[in-house]
C-alpha cells in the first residue's frame, strides 16, 4: 500500500468553516488530537511558537473564548499581547483600521480577533500582514467553536459521517449554529436546526439544514444536541415572549433526555443559562460534553495557531 | 349523572360538514351524536316538525367581560345569553381587565365556564402582552392551557414588525391570530365612520381607509409568515375586495361579519343614540352591499354576533362619550335570517355552515358537525318564526342593542350542549 502524501496547510488566515474543504478540517481535528496530549503532560508546553507574538484583539466582551487562546498561545511558548476595546483607544473612536494597523506596528505574527461587525476579520486581512483568527465576529461564524464542536462529537461518537445532529436556540443570531452547520455538513452529518419561529429563518434550508420548531418531535431522533444559550436581551424583545415560555418550549429537561437516545451527546458552547435552555442536572449529567468541549477547545485552538503560523512561516 | 338519551324527530336536519339537507331523525345518546337516520327508542322524544336541527351554533367572536367588568357581563350570564340565542359554543376574546394574556387567565375562563354550565366558552388569547402591541404574549403557554385563537381585538396590532412576529411565532401551534383591522393613527378620536354623515352631525370620524389599508399590509404579512389570518368584523366594501382576491390566492385568509354591518348604514347614527356606536362603526350603503355580496360568495366565512355588552351606566352617555359596542348573542340568528335568508341572498345550509363548520375550522375545534360520535351540540332553528327582539327578555346582564323591537324572522327554540337541553324556547319548541 503506498504512503498517502502528507496534507499540507496552506491557509494564513482561519475565517470561518463555510470555505474549509473536507481534507482541511479533518487536517486541523486531527493535528488537534495530537495537541490534547500536551496538555496531559507535566509540562504543558510546547516550543512552536517560540519568540512569536499571538495578540487577542477582542472588541467583544468573552472570558473563555479569549482565555482559551491566550492559554493555547502560551502552550505553544508564543507571547501573549491582550486587547481589550473598553480599555483602550477605541473608546476614543479610534478605526478598527487603525487599531490594528498600530499594533501590527508593534510586531505582531498572529491577530485573534472577535468583532460585533460581521467581516470585520475579513476587513482585517487587507488591513494588515499577519495571520488573522476569526474568534467571532457579530452573527457571522465562530470557527473555532465549531472546530470544538467537531472534535468533540468525533471524539465521543468515533465519526461524524451520518450522524444527526440538532442545534436549538436563537439560531437566527448564531454564529455557533452557523460554524456548525458549515462543518457538520462538510463532514458528512444531517443537521436539524431547532427553535422558535420568530427565530428560525427559512434560508438556513438552503444551506443545507432541515428547520423544526417542535424539540419534542425530533429529541427522540438525534445522535447529538448542541443547546444554545439564549440571550436575555433577545427573550424579552418583540420575538419571544418570556424566559419561561422559552423553556417550557426549548429546554433541555431531564423529561426531555429521557425521550432521547440513552447516548444521546449533550453539548453547550457555553456559558449556560441554567433552567432557561438546559436544566442544571441535564448540563452536569452524564451524557454532558460541556465542560469536555472546553478542554477540546485548548487542543483546537492550538492546533490553529500552529497552522497559520506554519503556513505563515512556509510563505515567508 | 347520565345523560338521558335525546330523539329529535321530523326535523330537517342541516349538516353543511356532511353536505346533508335532509328529513331524518336524530339519535344522541351519552353525551355524542349516535344516529341519523331512521333511530331507536330513546329516553326523551323531541319532534322536530318544521324546524330546521343543526349542528350547534359556534359565535366565534363574543365579549364576556370577566375578569373585570362583571357588572356587564360575566361568563355565565354571556354563556347563558349563548344558549338562549342558539349557540352552543362561543369563542370570547382577550380584552378583560386583566387581560388574557397567560396561561393562568386561559384556565381561569374555562373554569369559569364549567361552573356556569350552559355553553362550551374558549377563550381567545391576547396575542401581545397587555395586548399593548409591543411584546409577543406567552402564546405556547396560553396554547397549553386551551387557547383557541391569538388577537388583541379592541385593538389593532399595528405595527408591522410586531404583527409579523407574531404571525411566524403563532404558525408553531397552528393557531391562526384574529385582528381588528383599524389603524389608530387613522381612527384618531373618530366615534363614526369618517364619511358624509359623521361630518354633517359634526362627530370625528374613524377613517374607514383604516380598515383597508391594515387588511392589505396583513394580508402580506400572513404570506410570507405563511399564518392563518382572520379578519375580525369586517365592514368596508375595499376590505371585502382585498379579501375576495387573497382567498382567491389561498386558503389562509378567513374573515367573519356582524349582522349590524349587513342591515344598518351610518345614517342610523343620526339620532346620537349610542346604542349604535360601534366599532369597526357602521358604514355606508356601498360597504353593506359589499359585505352582503360577501356572505353570498363566501369571500366572508363566518357569521359573528361581536356580542359587545356595557351595563346601562356605561352606555347611557352622550355618543361621544359612550364606549363602543352592541350585544347580539340573543338577536344575531334572526338578523342574519333577516339580512341574508329573507331577502333570498343565501340559503340556509349557507348561513348554517358560516356559524358551524366555517367558524370551527377557523379555531381548529372539532365542532360544528352531526357526523356519529360528534360531541352532541344541536340547535333547533324555527325557520319561519316571526319575534320581537325584546331586550327586556335577555339572559344578558346588558341591555344596549339597537335592534330592540325589530321584527325578525328565524328563532333558535332549542339548544343542546353536549346532550342536555340548555335552553327550550319560552315561548314553545315550535314551528
Amino acid at each position: 500500500m503506498s504512503k498517502e502524501k502528507a496534507f499540507v496547510w496552506r491557509r494564513r488566515h482561519l475565517l470561518g468553516l463555510e470555505d474549509l474543504s473536507r481534507a482541511e478540517l479533518e487536517h486541523i481535528l486531527d493535528t488537534a488530537t495530537g495537541f490534547k496530549e500536551v496538555s496531559t503532560r507535566s509540562i504543558k508546553k510546547v516550543p512552536a511558537l517560540r519568540g512569536k507574538v499571538v495578540v487577542n484583539l477582542f472588541f467583544e466582551d468573552s472570558t473563555r473564548t479569549r482565555t482559551s487562546f491566550a492559554l493555547a498561545a502560551s502552550r505553544l511558548s508564543a507571547d501573549v499581547l491582550e486587547f481589550s476595546a473598553r480599555t483602550s483607544s477605541v473608546s476614543k473612536g479610534e478605526t478598527l483600521r487603525d487599531t490594528a494597523r498600530n499594533i501590527e506596528a508593534m510586531g505582531v505574527d498572529l491577530v485573534v480577533v472577535r468583532h460585533p461587525a460581521a467581516g470585520a476579520p475579513h476587513y482585517l486581512t487587507r488591513c494588515i500582514e499577519p495571520s488573522v483568527v476569526n474568534a467571532g465576529d457579530g452573527q457571522h461564524e465562530h470557527p473555532t467553536q465549531g472546530l470544538l464542536d467537531l472534535f468533540t462529537i468525533r471524539e465521543m461518537k468515533g465519526r461524524i459521517e451520518g450522524l444527526k445532529v440538532a442545534i436549538v436556540g436563537d439560531i437566527a443570531h448564531s454564529r455557533v449554529a452557523r460554524s456548525d452547520l458549515f462543518g457538520l455538513r462538510k463532514l458528512g452529518a444531517e443537521v436539524t436546526l431547532i427553535g422558535p419561529a420568530t427565530l428560525l429563518p427559512k434560508a438556513f434550508r438552503e444551506m443545507g439544514a432541515s428547520l423544526s420548531c417542535d424539540l419534542d418531535d425530533v429529541i427522540g431522533r438525534v445522535d447529538v444536541v448542541n443547546m444554545l444559550r439564549v440571550q436575555n436581551e433577545r427573550i424579552t424583545s418583540s420575538v419571544f415572549p418570556s424566559v419561561q415560555e422559552y423553556s417550557r418550549l426549548f429546554g433541555l429537561t431531564r423529561e426531555r433526555l429521557a425521550r432521547a437516545k440513552p447516548d444521546l451527546l449533550v453539548m453547550h458552547p457555553g456559558p449556560i443559562n441554567r433552567g432557561v435552555e438546559i436544566a442544571s442536572d441535564v448540563a452536569d449529567g452524564a451524557q454532558s460534553a460541556i465542560l469536555r468541549q472546553v478542554s477540546n477547545g485548548l487542543a483546537v485552538r492550538m492546533a490553529v495557531l500552529f497552522l497559520l503560523n506554519q503556513a505563515s512561516s512556509k510563505a515567508a | 349523572m347520565a345523560i338521558p338519551s335525546i330523539k329529535i324527530t321530523n326535523g330537517r336536519i342541516i349538516d353543511p360538514s356532511q353536505n346533508l339537507d335532509t328529513q331524518a331523525d336524530l339519535l344522541l345518546a351519552e353525551g355524542k351524536v349516535e344516529q341519523i337516520g331512521r333511530v331507536g327508542q330513546a329516553d326523551e322524544t323531541i319532534d322536530a316538525r318544521g324546524l330546521i336541527v343543526c349542528p350547534g351554533l359556534i359565535d366565534m367572536h363574543v365579549h364576556f367581560r370577566e375578569p373585570g367588568g362583571e357588572e356587564a357581563e360575566t361568563i355565565a350570564s354571556g354563556s347563558a345569553a349563548a344558549v338562549a340565542g342558539g349557540f352552543t359554543s362561543v369563542a370570547c376574546m382577550p380584552n378583560t381587565s386583566p387581560p388574557l394574556d397567560t396561561e393562568a387567565d386561559i384556565d381561569f375562563v374555562y373554569r369559569q365556564a364549567l361552573r356556569a354550565d350552559q355553553c362550551n366558552v374558549y377563550p381567545i388569547g391576547a396575542a401581545t402582552k397587555g395586548r399593548a402591541g409591543a411584546e409577543l404574549a406567552e402564546m405556547g403557554q396560553m396554547v397549553r392551557a386551551g387557547a383557541v385563537a391569538f388577537s388583541d381585538d379592541g385593538a389593532c396590532i399595528a405595527k408591522s414588525g410586531v404583527m409579523l412576529k407574531a404571525m411566524q411565532y403563532v404558525t408553531m401551534f397552528d393557531r391562526c391570530i384574529i385582528q381588528h383591522c383599524e389603524d389608530p393613527e387613522l381612527a384618531g378620536e373618530g366615534v363614526m365612520n369618517g364619511g358624509a354623515t359623521a361630518i354633517r352631525l359634526g362627530l370625528p370620524g374613524i377613517s374607514p381607509i383604516g380598515e383597508e389599508l391594515i387588511v392589505q399590509r396583513d394580508i402580506v404579512l400572513a404570506r410570507t409568515a405563511e399564518c392563518r389570518y382572520h379578519v375580525a368584523h369586517v365592514s368596508t366594501a375595499r376590505a371585502v375586495a382585498l379579501l375576495r382576491r387573497a382567498k382567491a390566492e389561498g386558503p389562509m385568509v378567513t374573515s367573519e361579519v356582524c349582522p349590524h354591518h349587513l342591515l344598518l348604514t351610518e345614517e342610523a347614527c343620526a339620532a346620537y343614540d349610542a346604542n349604535f356606536k360601534v366599532n369597526p362603526p357602521l358604514r355606508t350603503k356601498a360597504d353593506v352591499e359589499a359585505c352582503l355580496q360577501g356572505v353570498v360568495d363566501g369571500t366572508i366565512d363566518c357569521l359573528v354576533s361581536d356580542h359587545a355588552p356595557h351595563g346601562a351606566e356605561a352606555k347611557e352617555l352622550e355618543f361621544l362619550a359612550a364606549p363602543f359596542g352592541m350585544i347580539g348573542l340573543e338577536s344575531s340568528l334572526g338578523l342574519f335570517a333577516r339580512a341574508l335568508i329573507e331577502p333570498g341572498l343565501i340559503d340556509w345550509p349557507t348561513l348554517i355552515a358560516a356559524m358551524t363548520i366555517k367558524p370551527a375550522q377557523v379555531l381548529r375545534l372539532k365542532k360544528g358537525s352531526l357526523h356519529p360520535g360528534s360531541d352532541a351540540d344541536v340547535t333547533l332553528i324555527a325557520p319561519n318564526r316571526s319575534w320581537r327582539i325584546d331586550v327586556t327578555r335577555f339572559a344578558s346582564k346588558s341591555r344596549n342593542c339597537p335592534f330592540n323591537g325589530t321584527e325578525v324572522p328565524a328563532k333558535a327554540v332549542m339548544t343542546i350542549v353536549g346532550g342536555r337541553i340548555k335552553h327550550r324556547d319560552p315561548d314553545g319548541v315550535k314551528l
